[in-house]
């Protein structure tokens, strides 16, 4: 029973560590701006969120120069995709290895330094003395806490505000949204900056509340299975979470079987999260599925009013 | 009074010494703001240029060690460009190189012995066929199923980085050797020489002849033009009666093999043995260079021996306590940079008198 807690409470602890990233760029993607420079981005928010904690010892500082620094990479990534209308897929890829060199090279000096600081687990009177569940779902840290309320806020945001339907276009048919007086530009820079800075908050999070410490390349590929969620959750925060649930779920499954199973060598239980993300990938975006999800027909368009 | 306002007017036609000169100087703009980093962290930016500079292209000696290092990044690079000439985003490369590395040094060291003269070509053959079929993998789904490949390709890296980890870790380990996880070195006769005096790697020459057989390719075939009629719509390409399909498996194909090709070429010029992590980021390295290049194959070639030799500075530099990531942030920068100022290379500005 202890280990199936065990199991179940870092499931949600992983899966919660991609959430920030997915649902950012959910509205970064609804906005019709694709981002694939998650990894990068995440190891900026990873390692400028723990140099803060080491030199601070303050997590809401860390928390809010790591979103900081996701501002700041988001103006940067707006300007080159919305401004400049430059090549989505490329731009992403550049800002992945600028994100990866950055943070490598700057975040040397704390590289296994231990910040002896971290997110501490709460537990939450009453409901964590429920059996199984209180101990997985509300024996931890304000972060995952805080993906309890994000979640249903940013579905209640995208399908039931007018600010959501005005999203849902800006991705769908930005021109309408133009010649209704909206300003296409300013809305594609507002959502590309907040998916950066979740996915900068994704990276803290992994930093000071999953391993608490920094090392280079420490994100290890969960950007990019973030990214790909962004696809299996067909754009919609709540089927994100499924995919989330059960990536974390075999991510853990995998650690725990290497002490179960020690003959069976680690490196293909490693394995398995990444090849669950390609078979998922295609059952879920194949078109040879009948009733499959289009992605919104304006992503990685760059909006241009000269070819409306 | 007349005011006026600037607005920013596509140009009509881009010369190319416009084109290479805003290259070169948003270069050297990424390469000031890079500066200010290193300067953020103590490090006198001219001093940490100067350096890399003169151990990479200062002497004889560093230009013969710059290109040796850019041999992977170019084989690659040519598979990578390739692909992206056709929108196909195989970001993959890393992973096909070290397939492309597993079967060729596995055939060496643990398949038939084979007369001298055919291991080479076996290996070369083997590194081909390794990288063309992790190519493919992502390669079917795209074609058939319209699967994004940018995140197959990626997510197949790791699953190959995680086989060469557990072959060299496990039962590839060469157990005569120290307690380390390599394999033991292939023969002296499966080494490609050095040729001019030891200075330049028979590998280069092969980039070189892959890359002058790719530029005939694109110019004076069937299938290179189509790809390029892909490349500028998937619809416009099926009206013209294009085997969409066909040429994606196709290209995919080529791009891996050449990047399997890499795997062959590095273990029998430079390396000797299967070890972790082989490939060295070259394949990531590989696809900034495919597009500063503009996919086009000469331009890769030389644009490889500029980031070969980054890497040869970066490596120089780290005796002074700069980190080698500063090469991988150099890179990010410099595409970032030129990403931003092709925009600048078609558009100009131009003031608009307001009534």
């Amino acid at each position: 029973m202890t280990v199936l807690v065990s199991i179940l409470s870092s499931t949600v602890v992983v899966a919660v560590s991609l959430l920030y990233a997915t649902i950012g760029e959910i509205f970064s993607q609804r906005a019709g701006i694709m981002n694939l420079g998650l990894e990068g981005i995440m190891l900026m928010g990873c390692c400028t969120g723990y140099m803060t904690d080491v030199a601070t010892h303050n997590l809401g500082l860390s928390l809010l120069v790591a979103a900081t620094v996701g501002i700041v990479i988001g103006v940067v990534y707006a300007f080159l995709t919305v401004t400049l209308k430059a090549d989505q897929t490329v731009c992403g890829l550049a800002m992945l290895t600028f994100g990866t060199g950055l943070s490598g090279f700057i975040g040397k000096n704390v590289t296994s330094v231990a910040a002896n600081h971290a997110f501490q687990n709460i537990a939450i009177p009453g409901l964590s003395k429920i059996p199984v569940i209180g101990e997985v779902f509300f024996n931890q840290n304000i972060m995952v806490y805080a993906m309890y309320i994000i979640v249903p806020l940013a579905m209640y945001y995208i399908y039931r505000t007018r600010y959501g339907l005005l999203l849902r276009s800006l991705g769908e048919n930005p021109g309408a949204l133009d010649a209704t007086g909206y300003n296409v530009f300013a809305m594609r820079y507002g959502y590309v900056m907040f998916g950066c800075m979740m996915t900068t908050i994704a990276g803290a999070y992994l930093s000071l509340a999953y391993t608490n410490l920094w090392n280079e390349n420490m994100v290890n590929g969960k950007g990019w299975i973030a990214a790909a969620l962004v696809i299996f959750g067909s754009w919609n925060p709540v089927t994100a979470v499924w995919g989330a649930v059960l990536f974390g779920g075999v991510s853990v499954l995998a650690n725990y079987f290497q002490l179960l199973l020690p003959q069976v060598p680690s490196q293909f239980m490693t394995m398995l999260p990444y090849i669950l993300t390609i078979l998922v990938l295609i059952i879920t975006t194949g078109n040879f599925r009948k009733k499959h999800v289009d992605m919104p027909a304006a992503l990685t368009v760059p909006y241009d009013r000269e070819n409306r | 009074m007349a005011k006026s306002r600037i607005t920013m007017v596509r140009r009509d036609r881009v010369s190319a010494p416009r084109r290479v000169g805003n290259v070169i100087l948003f270069t050297i703009l990424a390469l000031a703001f890079c500066g200010i980093f290193m300067a953020a962290q103590g490090f006198s930016p001219l001093a940490v240029y100067g350096k890399m500079f003169k151990s990479a292209f200062g002497s004889y000696n560093g230009w013969s060690k710059s290109i040796l290092t850019a041999v992977p990044l170019m084989i690659c690079g040519l598979g990578v460009s390739i692909s992206f000439k056709m929108n196909l985003n195989n970001i993959g490369a890393e992973g096909q190189y070290a397939m492309g590395a597993i079967c060729s040094t596995g055939f060496i060291l643990f398949g038939p012995q084979l007369p001298a003269p055919l291991q080479i070509p076996v290996m070369i053959i083997l590194a081909i066929l390794g990288g063309a079929i992790w190519a493919l993998i992502a390669a079917f789904p795209k074609a058939y199923w319209g699967i994004n490949e940018t995140i197959v390709t990626l997510m197949l890296n790791y699953v190959a980085l995680l086989l060469l980890d557990y072959l060299c870790y496990g039962p590839w380990k060469d157990a005569g050797g120290l307690n380390l996880p390599y394999t033991a070195n292939i023969p002296d006769t499966a080494k490609l020489p050095m040729l001019f005096g030891g200075s330049i790697s028979a590998a280069f020459i092969l980039a070189v002849v892959v890359a002058v057989i790719m530029f005939l390719f694109f110019k004076y075939t069937t299938t290179g033009y189509q790809v390029s009629v892909i490349k500028n719509g998937l619809n416009a390409a099926r009206y013209a009666g294009i085997n969409v399909k066909k040429n994606i498996l196709i290209v995919m194909g080529i791009s891996g093999a050449l990047a399997g090709l890499t795997g062959a070429t590095q273990v029998s010029s430079v390396i000797y043995r299967l070890q972790p992590a082989l490939p060295n980021g070259a394949g990531y390295t590989a696809i900034v260079i495919a597009y500063l290049s503009k996919f086009n194959p000469i331009v890769v070639i030389l644009v490889s021996i500029f980031f070969g030799g980054l890497e040869r500075g970066a490596y120089a530099v780290q005796t002074s306590g700069v980190p080698s990531q500063v090469a991988t942030m150099i890179r990010g920068a410099i595409l970032i940079f030129v990403l931003a100022g092709e925009y600048f290379t078609e558009y100009r500005m131009k003031s608009i008198k307001k009534a």
